[in-house]
């Protein structure tokens, strides 16, 4: 029996291909949570006073706060004052600096060997990378490139320099500090995170992306990334994310907002897989996440895409509110979860402008003894005219001992919408693993095409490189979950 | 090719094969016949090494190797092949994914590359047409929203796909108009080879009839209980099975 249990444990650590720390000098600042921190880390990236005064406002509020408990999740208690808030591995060096600075050899390789390669000419093609290692943004790639076409991409302690007017006016505007528990956090400490402004009229040539690292032990990281996509411009963006294996849980309370002006068009693609945790539960990435989107301008389009493999425990909702006249959102979401996972994710649609339309397809595949759990709110205004939705839940189970659940909620406030809602839950059956076996299928490789097969409409909504990468995750991420 | 001693098999603790003896050799075809519950489909299902049957006693021996140390995908590899009484739906998976990572699962087995899309796509358009396959059915899911005969063209098309040397046909013919029984059975006869067998598992003779299998079996309570040429299932069809019960002393 123990000799299975070692085996069951280092398969499924084995599986985990990101779990390895960067040896690198790192400045942590001491662990807890005050007025005093939220100073020391707004003085550390040379903020001008409205920052720290949004900061503190925003400590003050979430002082007032208690954590919500309306997720379909078991959450460990958090203790605020024992994480580190602040973690910085360029200490040796300048940090991001543009194109000239130089960084550790170090970073580079940890970025080299997670596959995101920040020297241009080895880049993914027509991919652009903002690197983020703890609190601190490493490198943005292709900025100057970009820059020829007036776009900023950049980290969003720099853009606080050298755009004050930009973050100045967007910060905050579609999460409000005062939003949640979570976002009141992110808004008191946030350290990094990238800041994309798409110019009037401009199609942005290549793919943006971020790639979120988590290294220093006992830090949290509060990512915090802002979009801006003016009239008649058009962007795509990617993020990713991983983090060593830990047995000890670790914070992620990120907050990512976006503005869509008009006949604008922004594609947002996350590919998650921050440690999960073992095979025993224990360990892994908390995951508390606010992430919306305002389509303020006329015929504006939003589409959010994620494929969510890890975390321990993922609690997200990308939203989109529907102002602009004729605006359009979508939401395509994959989650899958195994052994002690936990998600509780879907999205919020709220429309406020006439003819707004949004969609919404989920796929939750729960596997081992792990919880899924589909959450989505449409709202329509009364002045929201023949606003449309429609939404499609679908939840895929593996083995018995897993759960999955579908909380829609709907509020509709003007008798011209049309609001639909389906949802389907099936299992993978042992006769259809069993099929595959005679036909010379493995177990694992069936699971992952019928898994794949499943989470086809989503997948194929992601940049075609990262399609590529996303199917494999799912097969790997359910590897051992059958038989 | 594939040689069964003494055969014991159990599903949920209850004993349904009870000593099988049964030896087929290259090129042969055999048919098993015997009424419902007499075990054929469980001695089909243990060939191929369904999970929820147990082997209690014996031992099957393919080309040589121990058939029961094996997992049905390596079963599968070795050149064994079931088309099943009922094919599964497998919402999703797209024939062409599903047969492409079959085929090279078994050429990865065999030490072989895999097929480049082109040739596999080929590959596809010519087996297509030994059992009249449409493509619209190829480029759907696998078995999903397929008739019932199509669903059995279906098998016998991933059969010439997989080229196995030992195929087991499982009530091929249930649910079959006599059109599609013969394009099933066509398509069969055209996959034959001297170096290919068959077990054909059946009630009624038209399937045989376009088969010609070389032996007849009877399948009664578990255990052959008699063999013959294909005059015996001539005379079942004529006479049912009661007769030869009488025979054996049931």
């Amino acid at each position: 029996m123990e000799e299975k249990n070692e085996f069951v444990r280092e398969v499924a650590e084995k599986k985990y291909q990101y779990g390895f720390t960067t040896d690198v000098q790192t400045e942590v600042i001491d662990k807890g949570l005050s007025e005093d921190v939220v100073r020391l880390i707004s003085q550390k990236k040379g903020e001008p006073d409205w920052l720290l005064e949004f900061r503190l406002k925003a400590f003050r509020y979430w002082q007032t706060l208690e954590a919500p408990t309306w997720g379909h999740l078991k959450m460990p208690e958090i203790d605020y004052q024992d994480i580190s808030y602040y973690a910085n591995p360029t200490a040796g060096n300048s940090g991001n600096s543009g194109n000239s600075g130089e960084i550790d050899p170090e970073l580079m390789k940890t970025f080299d060997k997670l596959g995101i390669p920040l020297e241009e000419r080895l880049a993914l093609s027509g991919t652009a990378v903002d690197a983020v290692m703890d609190s601190v943004s490493v490198k943005t790639t292709f900025r100057e490139k970009l820059k020829e076409k007036g776009i900023i991409f950049c980290s969003i302690s720099e853009a606080v320099k050298e755009h004050p007017e930009l973050v100045r006016e967007y910060l905050g505007s579609v999460v409000p500090y005062r939003d949640n528990f979570f976002a009141a956090l992110n808004s008191a400490v946030f350290s990094d995170g990238s800041f994309v402004y798409i110019p009037k009229g401009v199609r942005c040539p290549m793919e943006l992306s971020t790639y979120f690292r988590i290294n220093a032990r006992g830090t949290g990281q509060f990512e915090r990334t802002l979009i801006v996509c003016d009239d008649d411009a058009y962007v795509s963006y990617l993020e990713g994310c991983t983090a060593p294996m830990r047995d000890e849980n670790q914070l992620h309370a990120a907050i990512v907002e976006i503005v869509v002006k008009e006949n604008a068009e922004v594609k947002y693609s996350t590919v998650q897989n921050w440690y999960p945790g073992d095979a025993e539960g224990k360990g892994g990435v908390l995951n508390l996440v606010t992430k919306r989107g305002h389509l303020r301008g006329r015929n504006s389009r939003l589409s959010w895409t994620q494929v969510e493999t890890g975390s321990a425990i993922t609690w997200k909702y990308p939203s989109c509110v529907l102002s602009g006249e004729g605006s359009q959102a979508e939401f395509y979401s994959v989650a899958v979860t195994n052994n002690y996972q936990q998600a509780d994710t879907g999205t919020k649609m709220i429309h406020i402008g006439k003819n707004t339309k949004s969609t919404i397809i989920s796929k939750g595949i729960s596997a081992g003894k792990s919880q899924n759990a589909y959450r989505g709110l449409v709202k329509v205004a009364k002045t929201a005219d023949n606003a449309r939705n429609y939404s499609s839940c679908d939840s895929l189970l593996l083995g018995s001992k897993c759960g999955a659940h579908t909380f829609p909620y709907m509020d509709v406030h003007n008798n011209t919408a049309v609001v639909e809602h389906e949802a389907t839950t099936s299992k993978i059956s042992e006769d259809q693993l069993f099929y595959c076996n005679q036909r010379g299928i493995n177990t694992e490789e069936a699971v992952s095409l019928i898994v794949n097969g499943y989470a086809k409409e989503v997948i194929n909504k992601l940049p075609m490189e990262f399609a590529v990468e996303a199917q494999k995750l799912l097969g790997v991420s359910l590897e051992g979950s059958v038989g | 090719m594939l040689q069964i001693n003494n055969l014991h098999a159990t599903i949920n603790g209850k004993e349904i094969l009870k000593g099988i003896n049964l030896t087929v050799k290259d090129g042969e075809v055999h048919a098993i016949m015997g009424l419902n519950g007499a075990g054929k489909s469980t001695l089909s299902n243990v060939i191929v090494g369904h999970p929820a049957y147990e082997v209690t006693e014996g031992e099957i021996i393919f080309n040589g190797k121990d058939l029961l140390k094996m997992a049905p995908e390596e079963r599968a590899h070795e050149g064994i092949f079931l088309s099943f009484q009922q094919p599964v739906e497998i919402p999703g998976v797209s024939m062409v994914n599903f047969m492409r990572a079959a085929l090279n699962a078994k050429r990865q087995y065999k030490g072989e590359e895999p097929l480049s899309a082109g040739d596999f796509l080929k590959l596809m358009r010519e087996k297509r047409k030994i059992v009249e396959l449409d493509s619209r059915l190829t480029s759907r899911s696998v078995n999903e929203g397929f008739s019932g005969g199509e669903k059995k063209r279906n098998e016998i098309f991933q059969m010439a796909m997989l080229e196995p040397t030992f195929s087991i046909l499982d009530e091929t013919d249930s649910g079959l108009d006599v059109d599609a029984l013969r394009i099933v059975a066509e398509g069969f006869n055209k996959l034959r080879t001297p170096q290919t067998s068959a077990l054909v598992i059946t009630h009624y003779q038209r399937l045989l009839d376009y088969l010609k299998p070389d032996i007849i079996h009877v399948l009664i309570g578990g255990m052959i209980v008699k063999t013959a040429g294909p005059e015996l299932a001539l005379e079942i069809e004529n006479r049912g099975f009661d007769w030869i019960k009488e025979e054996v002393g049931l």
